[in-house]
């Protein structure tokens, strides 16, 4: 049965037809979950559009949504979302651009993209040439920055609190009382190619037979850490006391052993000291 | 004063033509943020021409909380309280979206109880929103006491929330792969005598106040009317679009959980003003009822979750017997589930619109980006287009008949 999301009868015979009527304007037609979806050259998309909602009848614009793939050259994609209250159909047109690239504003075809592109705008700095009020929507007055892109950080850049002193709110750079925690989930077992969190002093030759190389090494440790304050720590093998391989030693030394505590060294230290008290 | 009267005679034709009517500057007034009438946050910057309003320039976001950007940072089932929390007026008609989009990605089927205890449950916010709008509406107009009646069906509504979810408002009850928990009989029961005795009650006593009421009528007749083709280009949805004469539902048209199974008709406007508007609700409240009661006449027994083990978690007594239960127990509430990579848009007939969400899944444990449809944000925009040449004390008609709530809004 699957999923109980509002069902759409498909249209048989759709994605041929509206892939006809845009003709070369179409670049990609992607067809994921029962959604299609269209992605069309940017100079003609307010053409598309005037095609789409003129020949192929989706007579409402739903939806104008941004998003960010940093990784790509024209980073940001601007998704339409068209419904057709005759046809009972929903599509979704995208055009993909660049922090310079203006895109084509739609409002002349539908108001109501004055404000869905403004906030597009507004987030992520995406310009439409064409729209007659291109100003920030959602964010305060003077906001500086594009929240939504994917290296604007979560907390922001600024706060506001009421000041006594001016007796009126001001902007000031966040200071944040505990470092931002961003938790991942990737499992050293799968792949995780990085220095477990807690392992950075671990010792770098592999430990244990594994078939996966070891990780690089990290950068080695400020100097003022090797003298002898260092804290006191049980992450490495040696450190508890039990690290090296002891059974030659132990076999040598083992008549001996309890009359002479191994002071000198440094594994020694934390399993002689009772035994020095008594 | 023979050149005054020639002058008035425009006998003299002065080319100074302060003819004792100066030219008066149309003004400007601020109506908000911090207005009754305004609900919430809403600044409007209106072009006023003695008291005719001329332009009107919404400005919004002052409630913008970065709900999407949080969102990115959550995985899938931390990102659900947020949706209780955009429009606080009807919380489970925000989650119902969300939770759908989620099974649509992952293609995961709901157990049928589940599937009835939503839409009732849905049906249940759209009456106690509709009681909120309803009656804020009215006493924008002017009138006081049906706004106080139907609190009295709100503050029912709420506990009826609070039995089933322990949280009277944010409830986040639906989840995906079905609700949280089971619903005890006794609420069930309690609800079935509400539905038959005291809504009808309070309800029709109060809308039977206002409905032929002279003045209300003289306050939203022919107010800020728009036609069908203004509604389709300013991409109404909800009340707003069947009140401009298009029955257009989602839950009729494309329909979501167990709503094909059940009887409703949609009412629509015939002069497309705000009258209309207010009475499509009224219609509807009667229609929610009509289908709370289906529901509990069909609702099966059986489970109220999917057993996928790696979405929905099992039991508490399973956990108790099972190492496995344990393990998927532990993943869930710290790693959450992993949504495969895809894109969707899922809208869902909220109680005031269409509130979709466009989710962009890459893989992982948290959305890439959970882009959310507010209804108020179209409707807001052609409060421009709506008020003009209207009187200024019509604003708050309008806007009531709109039912715009800021946390939806401006997310």
């Amino acid at each position: 049965m699957g999923h109980s999301a509002p069902k759409i009868a498909a249209i048989p015979g759709i994605a041929e037809e509206i892939a006809g009527l845009l003709g070369s304007m179409l670049i990609e037609t992607v067809d994921h979950a029962g959604e299609l979806s269209f992605t069309v050259v940017r100079e003609k998309l307010a053409d598309a559009m005037e095609v789409l909602r003129g020949r192929a009848h989706y007579q409402q614009l739903m939806e104008v949504a941004g998003v960010d793939y940093p990784e790509r050259p024209e980073r940001f994609e601007v998704c339409y979302h068209l419904l057709s209250v005759t046809r009972n159909h929903r599509v979704r047109v995208k055009v993909s651009t660049d922090e310079d690239t203006p895109v084509p504003s739609v409002t002349h075809i539908w108001p109501v993209a004055g404000w869905l592109e403004r906030e597009v705008f507004d987030m992520y700095g995406v310009i439409f040439s064409g729209n007659p009020d291109l100003r920030r929507i959602l964010t305060d007055y003077g906001f500086k920055g594009y929240p939504q892109r994917k290296d604007f950080p979560l907390t922001g850049y600024v706060e506001l609190r009421y000041s006594e002193e001016d007796k009126r709110v001001v902007y000031e750079p966040v200071r944040l009382a505990q470092d931002f925690r961003s938790f991942d989930f990737m499992s050293p077992w799968e792949g995780a190619q990085y220095v477990l969190p807690g392992d950075e002093k671990a010792p770098q030759a592999p430990g244990a037979p594994s078939p996966a190389p070891a990780p690089p090494p990290p950068p080695a440790a400020p100097k003022g850490e090797e003298k002898g304050d260092k804290p006191k720590v049980t992450e490495k093998s040696g450190d508890s006391g039990a690290g090296e391989p002891t059974d030659s030693k132990a076999n040598a030394k083992s008549p001996e052993a309890p009359a002479k505590p191994a002071a000198d060294t440094d594994e020694g230290k934390g399993a002689a000291k009772p035994e020095d008290k008594a | 004063m023979s050149d005054y009267i020639e002058k008035l005679d425009h006998k003299i034709n002065a080319d100074d033509p302060t003819l004792g009517d100066t030219e008066i500057q149309n003004y400007t007034i601020n109506f908000g943020p911090q207005h009754p009438a305004a609900h919430g946050v809403l600044r409007l910057v209106m072009e006023l021409d003695g008291e005719i309003v001329e332009r009107c320039d919404p400005h919004v976001g002052l409630l913008h909380r970065g709900t999407e950007k949080l969102i990115e940072y959550k995985t899938y089932l931390q990102a659900l309280p947020y949706f209780d929390r955009l429009d606080y007026c009807s919380p489970l008609g925000m989650e119902h979206s969300y939770v759908l989009a989620i099974e649509k990605l992952l293609n995961l089927e709901v157990p049928l109880r589940a599937q009835y205890l939503r839409v009732f449950f849905a049906e249940l916010t759209r009456i106690s929103n509709h009681m909120l709008n309803l009656g804020s509406h009215v006493m924008d107009v002017g009138a006081m006491t049906p706004n106080l009646w139907l609190f009295e069906i709100r503050e029912d509504c709420l506990n009826f929330f609070e039995r089933a979810s322990g949280a009277r408002m944010h409830s986040a009850y639906f989840r995906p792969g079905g609700v949280h928990q089971d619903v005890p009989l006794k609420l069930l029961t309690d609800i079935a005598d509400w539905l038959d005795t005291r809504l009808p009650r309070l309800f029709e006593d109060a809308i039977s106040l206002v409905a032929d009421n002279r003045i209300f009528k003289q306050r939203n007749v022919d107010i800020a009317v728009v036609s069908k083709e203004d509604a389709l280009k300013w991409g109404f949805s909800g009340p707003m679009i069947r009140g401009s004469g298009i029955a257009w539902d989602i839950r009729k048209s494309q329909p979501y959980d167990v709503y094909d199974r059940m009887e409703f008709d949609v009412p629509v406007g015939t002069n497309y003003d705000c009258y209309d508007r207010f009475m499509v609700r009224v219609e509807e409240v009667r229609q929610s009822a009509r289908i709370m009661k289906q529901c509990l006449n069909d609702m099966p027994e059986g489970p109220i979750a999917s057993f996928d083990r790696k979405v929905s978690p099992p039991k508490r007594g399973e956990m108790k017997q099972s190492m496995e239960a344990l393990i998927h127990h532990f993943k869930l509430y710290t790693e959450g589930f992993h949504v495969p990579a895809g894109e969707v848009y899922v809208a869902t007939e909220s109680p005031k619109g269409e509130f979709g969400v466009y989710l962009v899944a890459d893989g992982s444990n948290k959305p890439y980006r959970c882009k959310i449809r507010p209804t108020a944000f179209s409707h807001l925009q052609a409060m421009d287009f709506m008020l003009k040449g209207h009187m200024l004390a019509d604003t708050t008609a309008v806007l009531g008949a709109m039912d715009i709530v800021f946390g939806e809004c401006d997310r």
